[in-house]
């Protein structure tokens, strides 16, 4: 493409059929203690 | 322009975040301004106002469209995300006690426990039990050691590690053991026990002598900085450099904060963590005023990280961490951190309640670990105030990244668990815009 470079394509709409083992770090416990960043988590399924 | 895309400019750079899909794309000049008209479906109207050369542009966003990667569709409550939570994590209030007097703790030091209280050994170690008996399906659960200053109570801390490293094999589970300290008691014993028994290290350092000390004093009054910094440069090359966070606080006072983080690089750390403080009629409170400045900061640590990067000698920042392609599933993302469904944080008498930040306050108290199970609807609450239900989430961009913020803070500042903490919001956004930046590089 011309105009468009894609850095990442998404797949959050398929998680929402795979994901939810809960299996990750509770978002709170890293290094926050005082903010919600789920979005920097690191997911655990596979290991 | 389209409320699931956020198209922003950070430095040369148009970066477009389709929010439903968490595709990410950089665009060119002639591409941002027709996505300031195109709903996907007025092509038309598009080649009227900015002529046939757009038809090239549209074929590509059309392709975008076709592949899920834009105006992707709303995304929803997952059909399979469970209507209760299962604890997985433990937040241990070791000591209701404090030997420093942070201007800006949250707890006051202990929780307003006038006795000082430290958990007793047996009450840590039932709270393994606990874990381990109510989430029996989990197989990695955290322990988190906190306070107060959880370091002055190192009986129980040694008896309870003890205990959930036996339990642990005994069930053939992780148990992740995190403690978060602010040195003051950090000696070469203890250190040379928390590298043996695994346990991960939050090190509370607000980064330059002058900042911490204004804030962060002991009971006397006294300043602490050059008392902690040599027992964390210690612990940190004792464990390779690995295995800690370097968690700071900055406040209306240190808007400079970048200053901070570079001190605290300087001083040889490099996974660091640094949070605005939450606080209310405070003169280092930050309002919204002190957000242009807060937001120049970030892009100006930005910077810094890029040229740290270069040079060979890279930092970890908390915040600018994203995973893109294989991060959190959307119920992790949708359910925020945890609190009060996934996550407990337990008194030293065992009473339980949604997370540390609510610990003593009887209207979120869930019961003790005492008993079989936990009867409050509170838990219930906290795990239906998920992003779906927030209202003033529904538009964000940042939603899938921050699940609506703190619920404490939330409650806090607001009084409601379902309206965000603005300012954390605007701080939040601003910190993503610079996470996506950092992505595309």
């Amino acid at each position: 493409m011309k105009h468009i470079v894609t850095v990442n394509k998404g797949t959050l709409a398929d998680t929402a059929k795979t994901g939810g083992c809960g299996n990750c770090q509770a978002s709170c416990q890293s290094a926050c203690k005082t903010s919600c960043t789920v979005g920097n988590q690191v997911c655990e399924k596979n290991k | 322009m389209n409320d699931n895309i956020h198209l922003f400019k950070f430095k040369d750079k148009n970066i477009l975040l389709d929010v439903e899909s968490s595709s990410l794309h950089i665009v060119d000049d002639e591409t941002a301004k027709i996505l300031e008209d195109f709903d996907g479906k007025n092509d038309e109207k598009i080649i009227e106002k900015y002529g046939e050369e757009a038809k090239e542009i549209l074929e590509e966003l059309h392709y975008l469209i076709n592949e899920n990667a834009l105006f992707a569709k709303e995304l929803t409550v997952p059909e399979n995300y469970r209507p209760e939570g299962i604890v997985k994590s433990l937040c241990l209030i070791i000591a209701e006690d404090c030997n420093l007097a942070c201007k800006y703790c949250f707890a006051g030091g202990d929780y307003g426990n006038e006795n000082h209280a430290k958990m007793p050994p047996e009450v840590a170690k039932k709270a393994v039990d606990f874990l381990l008996k109510t989430s029996p399906q989990r197989k990695n659960y955290e322990i988190d050691f906190f306070g107060g200053e959880p370091l002055l109570n190192m009986e129980t801390l040694k008896e309870v590690t003890a205990y959930a490293r036996a339990k642990e094999k005994e069930h053939n589970k992780n148990i992740k053991l995190t403690l978060t300290t602010n040195g003051m008691l950090l000696t070469d014993e203890v250190t040379e026990w928390l590298n043996e028994n695994n346990i991960s290290v939050v090190l509370s350092l607000d980064g330059r002598k002058s900042v911490h000390n204004a804030m962060r004093k002991d009971k006397g009054g006294f300043d602490t900085y050059d008392k902690i910094l040599p027992k964390f440069k210690k612990l940190v090359n004792s464990r390779n450099g690995e295995n800690y966070y370097l968690r700071g606080t900055y406040t209306a006072k240190n808007l400079d904060f970048t200053e901070d983080i570079l001190s605290m690089y300087n001083e040889g750390f490099r996974i660091l963590s640094l949070e605005p403080v939450v606080a209310k009629d405070a003169d280092y409170a930050i309002t919204e005023k002190d957000l242009p400045q807060i937001f120049n900061e970030y892009e100006k640590l930005v910077d810094i990280y890029i040229e740290r990067k270069k040079t060979g000698d890279p930092f970890n920042f908390f915040h600018f961490n994203v995973d893109l392609s294989g991060g959190p599933c959307l119920h992790k993302r949708v359910s925020a951190c945890g609190a009060g469904h996934e996550y407990y944080a337990v008194a030293t008498n065992g009473d339980l309640y949604p997370c540390h930040q609510f610990v003593g306050k009887d209207e979120y108290k869930l019961g003790t670990i005492f008993d079989e199970s936990v009867k409050s609807d509170i838990p219930q609450k906290f795990r239906n105030a998920h992003i779906f239900n927030k209202p003033k989430c529904q538009k964000c961009f940042a939603k899938y990244f921050c699940s609506g913020g703190c619920h404490a803070n939330n409650v806090n500042m607001n009084g409601n668990i379902l309206e965000p903490y603005e300012i954390g919001c605007e701080i939040q956004k601003k910190r993503l815009e610079c996470a996506l930046y950092l992505a595309t590089l």
